[in-house]
């Protein structure tokens, strides 16, 4: 089998089926190949596609975010007849509510399932020459307690007037106490039991990837001949893994505190809409503790991986090996390490021991360096390099070119009296909408591209590729960078009208240019979706290696069968030789033999 | 069309710098509306600024080395697909020293911004470092609550001044909502609460911003350098209202705040009998 048709592979994965301990792979073949597939690849393929679809949910809802900040109490057009608003206009609950779920809906619903879910499930085994992953069925559950999350969210919406209006950090008591925030009544809890479904299918995903990474890899694939993609994964899963327990338990508190009356966080004697004193006992900074201890290193789970996809391609477009392998690994190591220890940095203004915003200042501002480090790295990768200037090489210069403001402007946060000064304020808001769009959603923009064709045996459309890109940055940085001058002028986050304030006022006309660049921003993701499902269907068939890369996967057939390789695959050096002067062609296939003694321009150097 | 992505690469930060550049003269910049203008109202808000601008100067020093650099890299890797060049990309797998160096200078950098604003911060929050006027006790209590801020300050003892301010409140306690008021060239300490969820107590003018936490009584600190009207709103989500928490801090000379106190007394003790100075004054002196 050189090439395999894609139309033969649908079927011929149910030959595998039975090796993978569900029976039912010779009936019913629609359920077991397209919806409870066991298959990683199809897996990955679901995660990506409902990703996608939240990612213009999300979308949608930024708009609306964004056109009340720049046409304030006007009738929103199309939206504005969707939203339960009053006469399309967008009343204050409803803002805060727009607010919440944006974030909510981008974090748990797209970042997070379309790096680990999509494309860790994908690559995962094809990168490290496994034919699954270790747990199957654990995985197929993975992805299915995702749809339980996304009704909860979904019931947030529809329940109880306006949904969840607490923030997606959910501070108590606004989150703890119905009454604080009228009409969010059950649609808190609904957010929190969603929030829940997200971390028990994320926490599937880690042990899955772990597992898998550990013991499944091909004979020869050593620690340190893996893609730094498969490294990101690994200590994405983790991360997740030892943060999300946290965040879990302080979820089932607040439900508690809101169902039971526990007042985990809720101090006594706090009158809240002149209902009765609240009993207590509690303390509200306990759940920005535990929420920040895993939302802080939910940051990196929602970076990590886009970092490593991104080395990958850029070694790939540039035909350069890596530049500092070891280095990348130990700072993604140093990151996840660090990352642990900085949650505080959310809380420098909320009142807790001085003492301790210091010493997270420090190991905040420290974080940095091994971020600085990648960047180095990253340039130096294209330093020297022949450049391919495709979608995916667009894509991810732009993921280093945003990454590296949006990591700059941390170190204003970082930085305690100058964030008493800017902490939620826009400038936060550009910060870390330059990492998490800037840099992730570029990242993923190009892996998309990069891993289409091992996903469907064809190549996504260039033209419309290149177009999507361009109008994307556009939109992206006139949406985005502006917001650092919001920040800078003080203009705080989450206000529904912050013109009410006459310092604020002159601001208005740069929020209208802000919200024009949204609206092409959003509007070019259709253009990415069409790409995408057109080019599934019709996009040029490519063979095994479009890219001339030298991973595992791109020696599979494309689109793989299920179990992936026809043999199994022997890993006989690094992923990232390309143009090795000892090699006729400038990529090298992990898979390749090496060359025989006397053959080929060896004896040049001893390298 | 390689190059032409590669000018599209360097034309937005230059974009980018040039806003910035341009951001103070076009009011895209520190509030400006207030009396000291877009300079810091207070001492403190002065020195974060200075903060600021360093760690602004460092990594705009940062931002355009690396657009520099990634400016270069990517015209030489476009040049190197040019027709007639078929030489294969520098194979080179990293190099220790440039890994060493770039780890090194960093972080030092980096350590230093850490260590540079420790004292600030220590001013700005540790207790003891707080300027000595400080210590004579708060001024007020503001009490945060959806959504408005509930200011409760102690009332005039009989030499005039105003009495400390106790924990409990005292029936010769003043009230004002929304209208917190301060002497000028002080330092102050309020007490912050909240009375429902967490707000944000936020002088964007002076720079202060201190979270009110439920449950705990927090001290904020703030010395306004001018008289006159600052912005006062909350930072904090706190509910649909959010945006509607407008206050204002009035900074004025002790005769005015003592007179605004005066006042205030005046009309809380006022028991609906309209004043009548004409016939009231002699009464007055006829009963000594």
């Amino acid at each position: 089998m050189s090439t395999v048709d894609p139309a033969i592979v649908t079927t011929g994965g149910h030959g595998h089926a039975d090796d993978h301990g569900h029976g039912h792979g010779h009936h019913g073949s629609f359920i077991s190949t397209y919806v409870f597939s066991t298959d990683h690849k199809m897996i990955g393929k679901q995660f990506l596609i409902t990703t996608l679809l939240m990612l213009m949910v999300g979308g949608a809802l930024a708009l609306g975010v964004r056109w009340q900040l720049a046409f304030r109490w006007e009738a929103m057009p199309i939206f504005g007849q969707l939203f339960p608003a009053q006469g399309g206009q967008i009343p204050p609950e409803f803002y805060t509510m727009l607010v919440t779920m944006h974030a909510s809906v981008m974090i748990f619903l797209v970042i997070i399932p379309i790096l680990a879910g999509a494309f860790g499930n994908f690559l995962i085994p094809l990168m490290i020459g496994a034919d699954d992953m270790a747990f199957p069925i654990l995985n197929m559950l993975s992805y299915w307690f995702m749809w339980p999350a996304i009704f909860c969210f979904g019931a947030s919406f529809l329940s109880a007037g306006y949904g969840a209006a607490g923030g997606w950090t959910s501070y108590p008591l606004l989150s703890a106490l119905p009454e604080a925030a009228p009409g969010s009544g059950t649609a808190q809890t609904w957010w929190l039991f969603g929030l829940t479904f997200v971390g028990f299918s994320s926490m599937m995903g880690s042990i899955n990837y772990m597992t898998t990474i550990i013991n499944m890899r091909a004979p020869g694939m050593t620690l340190f001949r893996m893609p730094l993609t498969i490294w990101a994964m690994f200590i994405t899963a983790i991360l997740q893994s030892f943060a999300l327990p946290v965040l879990t338990a302080a979820g089932f508190m607040l439900v508690a505190d809101r169902m039971l009356g526990t007042c985990f966080f809720i101090p006594s004697g706090i009158v809240v809409n002149d209902t009765d004193p609240t009993v207590g006992g509690g303390q509200p900074l306990l759940w920005q503790h535990l929420f920040w201890f895993y939302s802080h290193p939910a940051v990196y789970i929602m970076l990590l991986p886009a970092m490593g996809m991104v080395s990958d391609m850029l070694a790939c477009m540039s035909r350069k090996p890596i530049f500092g392998y070891k280095p990348m690994v130990y700072s993604m190591a140093a990151i996840a390490g660090l990352g642990f220890i900085v949650w505080g940095h959310h809380m420098f203004t909320s009142g807790m021991n001085p003492a301790l915003g210091m010493t997270f200042m420090v190991s905040t501002v420290m974080i940095a360096l091994p971020s600085a480090v990648k960047v180095f790295n990253w340039i130096g990768t294209m330093w020297g390099g022949r450049l391919v200037f495709n979608t995916v090489m667009l894509n991810c210069i732009a993921f280093v070119s945003m990454f590296i403001v949006g990591g700059l402007s941390g170190i204003f946060m970082a930085a305690v009296p100058v964030d008493i000064y800017i902490h939620d304020t826009y400038f936060i808001v550009a910060h870390f909408h330059y990492v998490l769009f800037g840099a992730t959603l570029f990242g993923c923009f190009a892996g998309i591209v990069f891993w289409f064709p091992k996903m469907y045996g064809r190549l996504m459309n260039e033209k419309l590729g290149k177009l999507h890109f361009f109008l994307t940055f556009i939109g992206f940085n006139g949406t985005f960078f502006p917001m650092h001058l919001l920040g800078v002028s003080g203009m705080p986050r989450r206000y529904a009208d912050p013109y009410l304030h006459p310092y604020l006022e002159h601001l208005l006309p740069m929020n209208q240019f802000m919200t024009c660049c949204a609206i092409l921003m959003g509007f070019s993701q259709f253009i990415l979706l069409f790409n995408f499902f057109y080019s599934r269907q019709f996009g040029p068939k490519c063979g095994r290696n479009p890219w001339n890369a030298n991973g595992l996967e791109w020696t599979a057939p494309s689109p793989p069968g299920h179990g992936n390789f026809e043999s199994v695959p022997i890993c006989h050096r690094g992923p990232y030789e390309y143009s090795d002067p000892k090699h006729s062609e400038d990529f090298w296939l992990q898979t390749d033999p090496p060359a025989k003694r006397g053959e080929g321009p060896a004896t040049v150097a001893a390298h | 069309m390689k190059r032409f992505w590669c000018l599209f690469f360097m034309i937005w930060p230059v974009l980018a710098l040039y806003v910035c550049w341009i951001a103070p003269s076009m009011g895209w910049w520190f509030p400006f509306t207030g009396p000291t203008g877009m300079k810091a109202a207070s001492p403190l808000g002065e020195r974060i600024d200075d903060l600021f601008y360093m760690i602004l100067y460092i990594t705009t020093a940062t931002f355009v080395g690396t657009q520099i650099a990634l400016g270069y890299v990517l015209f030489k890797g476009a040049a190197a697909t040019d027709e007639g060049n078929t030489e294969k990309a520098w194979y080179s797998h990293g190099s220790h020293n440039l890994e060493v160096i770039w780890t090194i200078v960093p972080a030092c950098v980096l350590l230093f911004i850490a260590l540079y604003q420790m004292d600030v911060w220590a001013q700005y929050r540790v207790k003891d470092s707080f300027p000595s006027e400080t210590k004579q006790g708060a001024i007020a209590e503001v009490t945060a609550r959806q959504f408005e801020w509930r200011i409760r300050y102690p009332g005039l003892g009989p030499d005039g001044k105003p009495l400390p301010l106790m924990p409990e409140p005292q029936p010769t306690d003043l009230y004002t909502v929304n209208d917190l008021h301060a002497v000028v060239g002080k330092a102050v300490m309020i007490i912050l609460e909240t009375q429902d969820v967490q707000h944000s107590f936020f002088l964007p003018e002076l720079r202060v911003k201190q979270d009110a936490v439920p449950g705990l009584d927090i001290p904020v600190w703030f010395k306004a350098s001018k008289s006159g009207d600052y912005t006062l709103l909350c930072a904090e989500l706190c509910g649909w209202g959010h945006y509607k928490m407008k206050a204002r801090m009035v900074a004025e000379t002790e005769d005015k705040y003592l007179e605004f106190l005066q006042n205030l007394t005046k009309s809380q003790n006022y028991d609906g009998v309209p004043e009548t100075p004409a016939e009231g004054a002699p009464v007055a002196s006829a009963a000594e």
